[in-house]
């Protein structure tokens, strides 16, 4: 395909986002440029005939259709094209996808995107996108309506579209192809334009496979890792393994002796209590022409580290230190109270108490952190995978005093995501050690670099308590936890509260229980923190799903029955967290009722298996999971793992599908074995052998997944699959031995107990 | 299969006269000479000089699977093989298993939507490859013994994905 557009003619529509998320549509004419730096090849050709920033429409009919999202495995490539798709009205099979690269322009109010938000966390892509993507592809539609229209001196009334076609009431066709251009033409409505109702859906709602699956598959699709660029130096880093710790001296003299190594660059780590805005460590980047020669050289520095000021850190430590806040109930932050739990408790007939302990976790994402950077003088190029393109942008123009609008990136296909890119520290390492060495650069992560260096899922330890009264119900609840507070040293959670991240106060059972007392407690930690794949959730709902258990074992009431009963009628409660503005518990029971239904509950079983269950409402989705269970030896057996998830309405069920399959695994992953400890203020782990993510052999065979039917508002998807795993997965080990495991990771501790 | 760029082509071709003797090695069907470090592992030869980026880096100890090939037709990880041990032999990647159509592993990866993030696909494909041979109507617990890792959990679909690939491999057969 040729790039060189007869520039002066195009006029592209340029449609970018207002503050308030209405799409603001304007044309423009295109004089110097022949396209904007970043638009990438394939949205270009000879007959360059685009309607909108999404969409390319060839004149042999063949669509192109941007997708804007960081595809990092939730399906963001594939599903919101498919928003697109639908209102233009085309075949998806007609459809070729591409990847846009990061939008950034400036405007009169500040910096935008020209396609939206690009970034990927908080299952947020499709929600953001439900509006947005399919008005810019009904306007496209429109605009070849209003093509054909001209063309065939009808009214646009008498027009229909089909298939990448307009058809006249009087039966004459026009493709796409042929009104592309005249269409490109057109400016665009002033109005908003009405949107199909969904019972003319045909490519929302349908199952439909990964769209690049034959690029991966073949290994033809490009990761960050996969970057190379002319003169490039591979750079690998020696960070330091202490945390806050910094660079005493280095000899590098050996280093530079292995052959291919061109460079030795000290990067200095971040001030001790400054925000973790930059690099995370301070290091020593080798830079080599190849990644073996970066490696062994690497391992030829002798390099004296200072330790930091948590030396005496280590996870026995924190875990007293947590317990002792808890057993003090001293310098807690009130998250929410209701009621009077103090008198809840001396009116009670019963009173159950249990304490959970959730351990720091690593992303652990399977293409580790990398970068591919070039500096210029007035310009950038970064190439990687990425979660959060904006924050890359923000980091290097920060870093390098280059204007945003010249600094160029690329995000390919990311190896995983699970927030560990919503940090940008390895593009801040990228860009030092580039600048330093004046040459493009490509900084490689190895798996010890990536687990000795994140920002890892807060520790902490959940205190929990339930008043019970003669009929069985629960009046009162606290909810106390003690924790490593995630906004330690996050300049853009510095005016959120200290237990955003680890404790929400309007989660299950706030609203539902008339005495109720939430209380966070912090316990001070070195270690990095961030977000881990549905975070506050998959932190907590351990915790409140398992103790819902507890209780109802100790009441003797049936698990499920007992969460209805707290559930009560079919309601909407107020939710101010993210997934709000309010939660249904119809939507809630539901899930659990079908989930409870699939694996059976309330049979006996007599086989020594165990059957667990829970539910969690995570970022506006409902879901349950159900496992049944047995203990052969040291070995937990998975028999069957259910999930039902309402997400409102599925824009690819085949994607819902892989993610809550994929959520039930990752969440088996996390429970059974996985832990981040912290010894003399370093890390302890080190690579898969010591982080040990589940392998087939020990995953369920199959997990049976159940979406449930719904016209509500789609929530998206990737992170409501993982909550209430864990707890369900407890359950059913308790059901299979009556022992109850309250500290993650679940089978070290289970065969202790056990 | 892609072409390696050019300048990879040239500094795999031997340097003249220069100790040691280059390592020649088989790689997708086309000859190549390695005169660097003999000790490198042949995932970085793939990667770095061949640029035959298909075969990934995981986790450098050959525990994740990520960087599996074939080699004389076995799966092996090209992570933890050195060059002067990969030397001689034929490797087989993810980009040299098609040949005049998708290989029925492929086809199969792609009727069952197995992929989430990708990244370890390759490798579980290349799994597949060397099961199927050993084992044309693999049962489950032949499946589980591929130790691959995925953190995506797509483990349920890669069972599947196999299953449907003996399936097209026999009707090849037939």
């Amino acid at each position: 395909m040729s790039a060189v557009p007869d520039a002066g003619r195009r006029r592209f529509l340029v449609i970018s986002l207002s503050a308030s998320g209405a799409l603001l549509i304007a044309s423009r004419r295109l004089l110097a440029n022949p396209a904007p730096a970043s638009l990438p090849p394939e949205l270009l050709g000879d007959d360059l005939t685009e309607l909108g920033p999404f969409v390319r429409i060839e004149r042999d009919n063949r669509i192109v259709i941007g997708a804007r999202g960081c595809e990092i495995g939730q399906g963001v490539m594939t599903a919101l094209p498919m928003l697109i798709a639908e209102e233009l009205d085309v075949d998806w099979n007609q459809v070729r996808v591409v990847q846009l690269p990061y939008g950034y322009i400036d405007t009169d109010k500040g910096p935008s995107n020209r396609y939206g938000d690009q970034g990927a966390g908080g299952s947020t892509s499709i929600p953001d996108a439900w509006q947005e993507l399919r008005e810019a592809g009904a306007t496209a539609r429109w605009l070849l309506v209003q093509a054909a229209a001209r063309e065939l001196h009808l009214p646009a009334a008498q027009l229909r579209s089909e298939n990448g076609e307009i058809i006249a009431s009087d039966g004459r066709r026009l493709s796409y192809g042929a009104l592309a251009r005249a269409a490109s033409e057109i400016a665009p409505p002033d109005q908003p334009l009405a949107l199909k109702s969904p019972e003319n859906f045909h490519i929302i709602g349908k199952p439909t496979r990964v769209v690049d699956a034959r690029e991966i598959v073949t290994g033809r699709v490009h990761y960050g890792i996969d970057e190379y660029a002319a003169n490039v130096l591979v750079a690998v880093i020696a960070r330091c393994p202490h945390l806050d710790g910094t660079l005493e001296s280095y000899d590098d003299a050996a280093t530079r002796r292995v052959a291919g190594v061109r460079d030795v660059i000290a990067i200095p780590g971040p001030k001790s209590d400054a925000p973790l805005d930059g690099v995370l460590a301070a290091g020593v980047a080798v830079l080599a022409d190849n990644t073996w020669a970066a490696l062994k050289g690497r391992e030829q520095l002798k390099l004296t580290w200072k330790p930091g000021p948590w030396t005496k850190e280590s996870s026995g430590a924190l875990t007293a230190a947590a317990n002792e806040l808890l057993d003090k109930a001293a310098n807690g932050v009130s998250v929410r109270s209701d009621g009077d739990f103090a008198k809840a408790r001396k009116q009670a007939h019963q009173v159950v108490e249990a304490r959970y302990e959730m351990p720091f976790l690593a992303h652990a994402t399977m293409e580790p952190p990398g970068a591919l950077i070039e500096i210029k003088q007035d310009s950038a190029r970064l190439v990687a995978s990425l979660q959060s393109p904006d924050g890359a942008s923000q980091m290097i123009a920060a870093l390098t005093g280059i204007e945003r609008k010249n600094i160029d990136i690329r995000m390919t296909r990311a190896g995983g995501g699970f927030g560990r890119r919503l940090k940008n520290d390895f593009v801040a390492e990228a860009v030092l050690i580039a600048k330093a060495a004046g040459k493009p650069v490509k900084l490689m992560w190895t798996r010890e670099d990536d687990l000795q260096h994140d920002f890892y899922r807060p520790f902490g330890v959940h205190a929990l308590a339930a008043t019970i009264d003669r009929r069985k119900h629960v009046t009162g609840w606290t909810h106390r936890c003690a924790a490593t507070p995630r906004n330690y040293r996050d300049a853009g959670m510095k005016d959120r509260p200290i237990y955003t991240g680890c404790l929400e106060p309007d989660d299950f059972p706030a609203g539902l229980v008339a005495n109720l007392d939430k209380t966070f407690f912090s316990v001070a930690s070195g270690m990095p923190r961030g977000w881990w794949r549905a975070p506050l959730h998959t932190f907590h709902a351990f915790a409140v799903q398992s103790f819902i258990d507890e209780i109802a074992v100790n009441t003797k009431q049936d698990a499920v029955q007992l969460r209805l009963d707290m559930l009560g009628e079919p309601r909407q409660i107020p939710y101010r967290g993210h997934g709000g503005p309010m939660f249904d518990t119809g939507r809630l029971a539901n899930v659990l009722k079908l989930c409870a239904e699939r694996i059976g509950w309330g049979s006996r079983r007599a086989d020594g298996h165990g059957i667990g269950i829970a539910c969690h409402f995570t970022f506006g989705g409902y879901a349950a999971h159900a496992f049944e269970v047995s203990i052969e030896g040291s070995d937990l057996r998975i028999h069957r793992a259910v999930c039902v998830v309402d997400v409102g309405r599925v824009i690819n069920p085949l994607g819902v599908e892989a993610q809550m399959m994929g959520g039930t695994i990752d969440a088996i992953s996390m429970a059974l074995h996985l832990e981040i400890t912290v010894k003399d203020g370093q890390v302890q782990q080190h690579n898969f052998p010591d982080y040990p993510l589940l392998r087939m052999a020990q995953a369920p065979r199959e997990v049976e997944v159940q979406i449930v039917d719904s016209a509500a508002e789609p929530c998206g998807a990737g992170e409501m699959g993982v909550p209430s795993a864990a707890p369900a997965l407890a359950n059913a080990v308790h059901a299979a031995t009556t022992v109850r495991v309250r500290k993650l990771p679940l089978m070290p501790e289970l065969m202790r107990m056990l | 299969m892609p072409n390696p760029p050019e300048h990879a082509v040239d500094s795999a071709k031997p340097a003249a006269a220069k100790p040691p003797a280059p390592l020649a090695i088989s790689v997708n069907g086309k000859p190549y000479f390695h005169d660097g470090d003999p000790s490198m592992p042949l995932l970085w030869f793939l990667r770095d000089t061949l640029r035959l980026t298909g075969t990934k880096f995981g986790c450098g100890i050959g525990a994740c699977g990520a960087c599996t090939v074939l080699l004389d037709g076995k799966a092996a990880r090209s992570c933890v093989l050195p060059m002067q041990a990969a030397a001689t032999h034929a490797v087989t990647t993810i980009e040299g298993l098609e040949t005049h159509a998708l290989h029925p592993v492929q086809q199969a990866w792609i009727e069952e939507d197995v992929a989430q993030c990708g990244y370890c696909q390759a490798g579980q494909i290349i799994a597949a490859v060397d099961l199927l041979q050993r084992k044309p109507k693999p049962n489950d617990d032949d499946i589980a013994l591929i130790g691959n890792l995925c953190r995506c959990g797509t483990y349920p679909r890669i069972r599947r994905a196999i299953l449907r690939a003996a399936e097209l491999i026999e009707a090849e057969r037939k």
